[in-house]
């Protein structure tokens, strides 16, 4: 018994230093992390077997969070259980926590500088920028019919135009998901969910970033 | 405030399909209803998230809870927004995986998406308008649009790294302004 918890510390040691390294190392993680968690977990250490990243990668696309946070937990406590998600999510987190912690530190005592506050301009053009393409992409991949364009379209004007709490769009989306599927099943239409498997993987490849 | 903030961003955090960005229209609403920070302030915060690695998401609410109450508040923000993603992934791995393949959950997904993409349009025309406190055509909206265009085009047509590009709009932004 002893053994065996020694073991199980020495899993929870080795969760903590690979999602400690692959935080900060992978920026943002996002999809381009689950690259870098198939080659360390898959490829070196053999703590996964292939077929399970795709398992990953659909629980962590699918859970609310960000994909490397969950991506995260989910190897961890398919190794060790709730303990070992807890320390993967401490640990990938930790990293990026400090770097904030800093960044707003330096932020606030160069605040009055005006040349800081000129970089900070042109960052901000910047995420401006990867906001659009963050929209671009998951429009891609979402918009697929008549319905789903009127249901984004729909939610941008609502947001716009009433003081709407995005928490009743989070709700009303898989309501109209189901409602509009049923529908199009009735009438016999195709009711496909997803868009070809072709262009996820495409979608997929292509460098996703803090989402 | 501490309870304030951590409940603020546990419920962020429950409803923060699709990650980072959809969430910044999230948080958004919820800061301006409470009057914690200005807009203006609220924008130079997500800047700074932005620069840093780790989901935007994520970043931000670290930020506020720093700016609120100090290390505290920051650590007491980042585990409320983490701490929901935590436990689904866990229910989900250990119950939902097998539902996968349910047409319901499909169906859901298929209507949740078109909104998340709704989310993020909104959190680019909010975030690109918002902060300009100059007029429209000033040399500083020029700037934003000038850097803002350059940045669309070196991540999409050359595929340069989005950090990089925040780091080339940064020395764009010291030129610039």
């Amino acid at each position: 018994m002893k053994a065996w918890k020694k073991e199980d510390i020495k899993v929870l040691l080795q969760l903590f230093t690979l999602f400690f390294k692959l935080g900060p190392s992978t920026f943002g993680g996002g999809y381009a992390m689950i690259a870098a968690i198939e080659r360390e977990i898959v490829n070196k250490k053999a703590w996964l077997k292939p077929g399970e990243i795709g398992d990953m990668v659909s629980v962590a696309g699918s859970a609310p969070g960000g994909v490397a946070v969950n991506s995260a937990a989910f190897v961890g406590y398919k190794l060790a259980g709730v303990l070992g998600a807890v320390v993967a999510v401490f640990a990938i987190t930790l990293p990026t926590f400090l770097i904030v912690l800093i960044l707003s530190i330096l932020g606030m005592l160069f605040q009055d500088v005006p040349k800081v506050q000129a970089a900070l301009k042109g960052v901000h053009a910047a995420v401006v920028a990867l906001i659009i393409v963050a929209a671009y992409k998951i429009g891609r991949a979402s918009i697929m019919d008549i319905p789903t364009l009127l249901i984004a379209c729909i939610s941008v004007l609502l947001l716009l135009f009433t003081p709407l709490h995005s928490i009743y769009l989070i709700l009303g989306g898989p309501v109209a998901g189901v409602a509009i599927i049923a529908v199009k099943k009735v009438l016999g239409l195709s009711a496909q969910t997803e868009k070809q498997v072709k262009d996820q993987q495409a979608d997929l490849n292509y460098l996703e970033y803090y989402i | 405030m501490l309870w304030e903030l951590f409940i603020l961003f546990l419920k962020v955090g429950l409803i923060s399909f699709g990650g980072g960005y959809a969430v910044i229209t999230l948080i958004q609403r919820d800061i301006a209803d409470k009057g914690w920070i200005t807009a203006g302030h609220f924008q130079e915060l997500v800047a700074l998230a932005g620069m840093a690695p780790g989901s935007i998401a994520t970043n931000t609410a670290t930020l506020i809870g720093y700016s609120q109450m100090g290390i505290i508040g920051g650590i007491v923000s980042t585990i409320g927004i983490i701490l929901p993603s935590l436990l689904i992934v866990i229910l989900f791995t250990a119950f939902f995986l097998r539902m996968q393949s349910n047409n319901w959950v499909r169906s859901s997904f298929y209507g949740l998406r078109p909104i998340i993409t709704g989310l993020i349009v909104y959190a680019a025309i909010h975030f690109g308008l918002g902060s300009t406190e100059a007029s429209w055509l000033s040399w500083q909206s020029f700037g934003m649009l000038l850097i803002c265009a350059a940045s669309l085009i070196a991540v999409i047509r050359y595929k340069i790294h989005p950090f990089a590009v925040i780091l080339l709009s940064a020395v764009g932004g010291i030129v610039l302004f």
